[in-house]
């Protein structure tokens, strides 16, 4: 038996006060009793090393399960439903009492996971962080008021005077973005409700934004996440200061083996097998690359040239497929000359390259672009990255689909996901026409779609291919 | 020279798309003298301190020397993270140096040229942590909406769309996010870039800086897909509505309508009856426009009146809907929105001289946006003519006159800086008395 307090709470003992002061507030006011935790502090709870695991591998598929539908483009009411579902179905516990506990702890064992390298913070903060808005979402209003009521935030229902002021510019947004106008608001700084801000979905006055009742969840997973976010620096510290070495035996095996076999393979090592000569690019890129990369690759032969944006998405999968920054360099100065020179390439360019391969500046090894990040970008004129099915009109996205010798049927069945807005199951369907084989995993990732198709090519059944 | 070389130095110019020619006097002697006469660098200083160079208790005295500098050499040379504690160590570094750019980063948590030192610890703690909000409006983003020039070409036909970027943006700044410390500058070739320096706005991380950026983003086209604007829903957001009737339309009606010749062939205007999703209406504008009736009046107006008083006979909110997206379209700012998002990305100085066409990179007053020619601003060599002409001026004597720079000077110092000071003191102070009251409750508990 363990406690998780004792883990992750040692050096704060007055968090453990924050704890009691939170339970109490909460079943103070009426029935509204939230099943919510805000997580605030490791709760004083003894658990089972094999509870542990489990509850952090029931979890882990929540989350999961939950990036998976970010990364098919799922509607707010699609991934509504499916948060709901994962939920249900992994999150129960034979005793009622004990599933409040479940909860609680495994998100702080994969806090504990998850708090190792900013790559995996930024994934499971983003992951809590939708499972938290799709909960909170599914709670009914009184509950709802409830859990903004614990945040303690200072923000004033907007008086009856002042609403009368501003009333038109408030029915006018609501109009815009399709929304029954609501008649409480609250007056908040806009810098709290950033994504209410990117949507144009409030109307914003001197600095304050006006949000709807029906928006306050916006406020709430805003202070959720920066919340989470500055905990899990925190965790780190204490992980790589503390825990690890003292939970060596026992503790930090099963956490690090955690991590790794559920976010699948970490692209940013490329793969062994594959040494990609410069010679054979050509011949690769026409059978394995996927169709947004094959279409930078074509930009770049015929314009011999790609705005910043296409050059680190093609960049960094030619890096991911393991291309050396030597033959990389030599590559894209062969593109680029013609346009640019071969003196200017090597002002202004080679930087940026040597940059991708950590080579300048803050030396990061950069990472190959995930189809989620692809599909999220926002090319703007000039730009070719971006995610075909999802950036291209349909018109060019047929055309091009044509040139990869995807068929009538196939061809019907891409766009129909598309329309729906499945960019990956498309970009599955195309690679299953393109190969003749199934792909059963879906494609997540640019690199896995390369290195599916390089297996499909070389294995020794496939001779009628090169 | 062989002849063969000046062949390929041609060719080189013409696929580039830019006008690569220097300018008489673009050469490190001439911004040596620029740099000792003219370049405003204390006031420069100054600025980017924000007050912390004072002797209030509350000033933050390792507030400019962490500050990113990067200098840009005649030979390409890239300098980066270099960092100044005072004016003077700026001043010498750059008269030094003579960097023919100068790139202002953001404040680093710790002194940007120590930071591997810091690095060692495991703990990567050098990281960004107060930046200027800052936007960057190129024109040769605008490319398929003007047919006057084209890439880093501008001239007075096409500049009125830098105009309305910088009226709907910087009124949106100040009305709907309450800034008030905005500085636009004229980029020196094909833009504009603004910084917005108040408190609020330095501190606001990558996440609220993008959600700005994409509060002012309408335009979604990129080169694979044809509709580039799409307004969404029964209304227009209170911002666009007001963008669209205090701006947009009357730049798009009055200005570039004409000056573009949006209508002119039939190439122009099938660009127009594309985003149209009626057929029935586009067949008729279409016969009407391809049987052309020869006319007095201007027929890029006829021919806008005649879509207009189409679209608006028809039934159905989408038609009116049609209008403002075209005008949206053509008109609407394009920002570059990466260079917003991210607290570490660079941009150039404002005073620096663009070396492609020797502009130095003025201030704008935007209540006089409407005025600026960008191919009249003040040149590098048109500065040294007029400071040879002047006479021999000694050093450090400031009483050189006459050119419309020293205009530029006293705005960016007037009606940027002065204020921004003013309320930067006023700031320190107040956060400070809260810090010492805050320390003297938590005594007398």
């Amino acid at each position: 038996m363990m406690s998780v307090a004792s883990l992750l709470n040692r050096e704060n003992q007055n968090k453990a006060m924050e704890v009691v002061r939170s339970q109490r507030k909460s079943s103070l006011p009426n029935d509204a009793v939230s099943t919510l935790p805000l997580y605030r502090s490791a709760p004083p709870l003894e658990v089972r090393l094999e509870d542990f695991e489990f509850y952090a591998i029931d979890r882990l598929r929540v989350l999961k399960g939950i990036s998976d539908g970010l990364s098919r483009g799922k509607k707010p009411d699609e991934m509504e439903k499916l948060v709901y579902d994962l939920w249900k179905e992994n999150m129960r516990h034979p005793q009622a009492s004990e599933v409040v506990n479940k909860d609680i702890i495994s998100h702080f064992v994969l806090r504990l996971v998850y708090c190792r390298t900013e790559e995996l913070r930024k994934w499971f903060l983003s992951m809590e962080t939708t499972l938290f808005r799709h909960r909170f979402l599914h709670e009914n209003p009184e509950v709802q008021k409830a859990l903004f009521a614990e945040f303690d935030l200072p923000y004033k229902v907007v008086s009856r005077a002042e609403y009368e002021t501003v009333k038109d510019m408030l029915n006018q947004v609501a109009r815009s973005i399709g929304q029954s106008t609501d008649a409480i608001f609250y007056k908040v700084p806009f810098e709290e409700v950033p994504e209410l801000v990117a949507g144009r979905r409030v109307f914003i006055k001197e600095g304050n934004a006006y949000i709807a009742m029906s928006q306050v969840v916006s406020l709430v997973v805003t202070q959720f996440r920066s919340h989470l976010s500055k905990a899990l620096v925190l965790t780190n510290r204490k992980w790589t200061s503390m825990i690890r070495e003292q939970e060596k035996d026992r503790l930090t095996p099963i956490i690090e083996a955690l991590s790794t076999s559920y976010l699948g393979p970490d692209y940013s090592q490329p793969t062994k097998h594959t040494d990609i000569s410069l010679k054979d690019i050509d011949q690769i890129a026409k059978s394995s690359f996927p169709l947004c990369m094959h279409h930078l690759f074509g930009k770049l032969r015929e314009d011999h040239h790609l705005k910043h944006g296409g050059r680190m998405q093609l960049g960094l999968f030619l890096k991911g497929m393991g291309l050396k920054l030597d033959d990389a360099l030599a590559f894209w100065k062969a593109e680029f000359s013609p346009k640019v020179g071969a003196e200017r390439f090597d002002k202004e360019y080679a930087y940026s390259i040597r940059h991708n391969y950590g080579k300048e500046g803050k030396r990061t090894d950069y990472t190959p672009y995930s189809c989620q990040k692809i599909i999220s970008s926002t090319p703007g004129v000039g730009d070719h990255h971006g995610c075909p099915y999802r950036h291209f009109s349909e018109e060019n996205l047929r055309a091009a689909l044509t040139r990869m010798g995807v068929g009538n049927r196939a061809l019907e069945d891409v766009l129909d996901k598309v329309r729906n807005r499945h960019y990956q199951l498309a970009c599955t369907l195309t690679f299953e026409a393109v190969h003749g084989s199934s792909c059963d995993a879906g494609i997540n990732h640019p690199n896995q779609y390369y290195n599916d198709s390089r297996k499909i090519l070389e294995s020794p059944n496939n001779s009628s291919n090169p | 020279m062989t002849r063969e070389e000046v062949e390929n130095g041609r060719d080189y110019m013409l696929i580039d798309g830019e006008d690569n020619a220097v300018p008489d006097g673009f050469n490190a002697d001439y911004l040596k003298v620029y740099y000792g006469k003219l370049f405003p660098c204390a006031d420069m200083f100054k600025w980017l301190s924000y007050g912390n160079d004072g002797k209030h208790p509350g000033c933050d005295q390792s507030y400019s020397g962490r500050r990113e500098f990067s200098f840009t050499l005649d030979n390409d040379i890239y300098l980066r993270f270099q960092s100044f504690n005072t004016a003077s160590e700026l001043e010498n570094a750059i008269k030094e140096k003579c960097p023919f750019k100068i790139d202002i980063g953001p404040v680093y948590s710790v002194d940007p040229s120590k930071r591997h030192a810091y690095s060692q610890g495991g703990d990567n703690i050098f990281t960004p942590v107060e930046r200027e909000l800052v936007f960057d409006i190129d024109i040769s983003d605008y490319d398929d909406v003007r047919y006057c020039c084209s890439g880093a070409d501008v001239c007075l036909e096409c500049w009125p769309l830098m105009t309305v970027a910088i009226k709907v943006i910087d009124t949106s700044l100040r009305d709907d996010f309450g800034f008030s410390h905005i500085l636009w500058v004229y980029s020196g070739r094909r833009g504009v870039h603004c910084w917005v320096c108040d408190g609020k706005a330095r501190r606001l991380n990558n996440e609220q800086r993008a959600a700005i950026a994409d509060y002012f983003r309408v335009y979604k086209g990129n080169e694979n897909s044809n509709k580039k604007v799409s307004l969404m829903g029964p209304a227009l957001h209170p911002f666009l509505a007001r963008s669209y009737t205090d701006v947009l339309q009357g730049y798009f009606e009055k200005r570039l309508l004409s000056s573009q010749n949006l209508f002119l062939n039939e190439e122009r205007f099938e660009k127009i009856l594309e985003m149209i999703p009626d057929e029935s209406i586009t067949s008729e504008l279409r016969g009407k426009w391809l049987s052309n009736k020869r006319s007095k009046e201007d027929i890029n107006v006829v021919r806008w009146e005649q879509l207009k008083h189409l679209l608006s006979s028809k039934k159905g909110q989408g038609h009116r809907r049609c209008i403002e997206e075209i005008v949206f379209s053509f008109t609407y700012p394009r920002l570059d929105m990466e260079v917003s998002k991210h607290m570490n990305h660079l941009l150039k100085a404002p005073f620096c001289v663009h070396p492609k066409t020797g502009r130095v990179c003025i201030p704008i007053d935007p209540n006089k946006c409407d005025e600026l020619d960008p191919t009249a601003v003040p040149t590098l060599s048109k500065l040294i003519g007029d400071l040879n002409a002047g006479g021999f001026i000694a050093e450090g004597d400031n009483e050189w006159d006459g050119t419309s720079f020293v205009q530029c000077v006293k705005y960016f110092k007037e009606y940027f800086l002065d204020p921004l000071l003013k309320s930067c003191k006023e700031e320190i102070e107040t956060s400070y008395n809260a810090k010492v009251k805050q320390s003297r409750n938590s005594i007398s508990w």
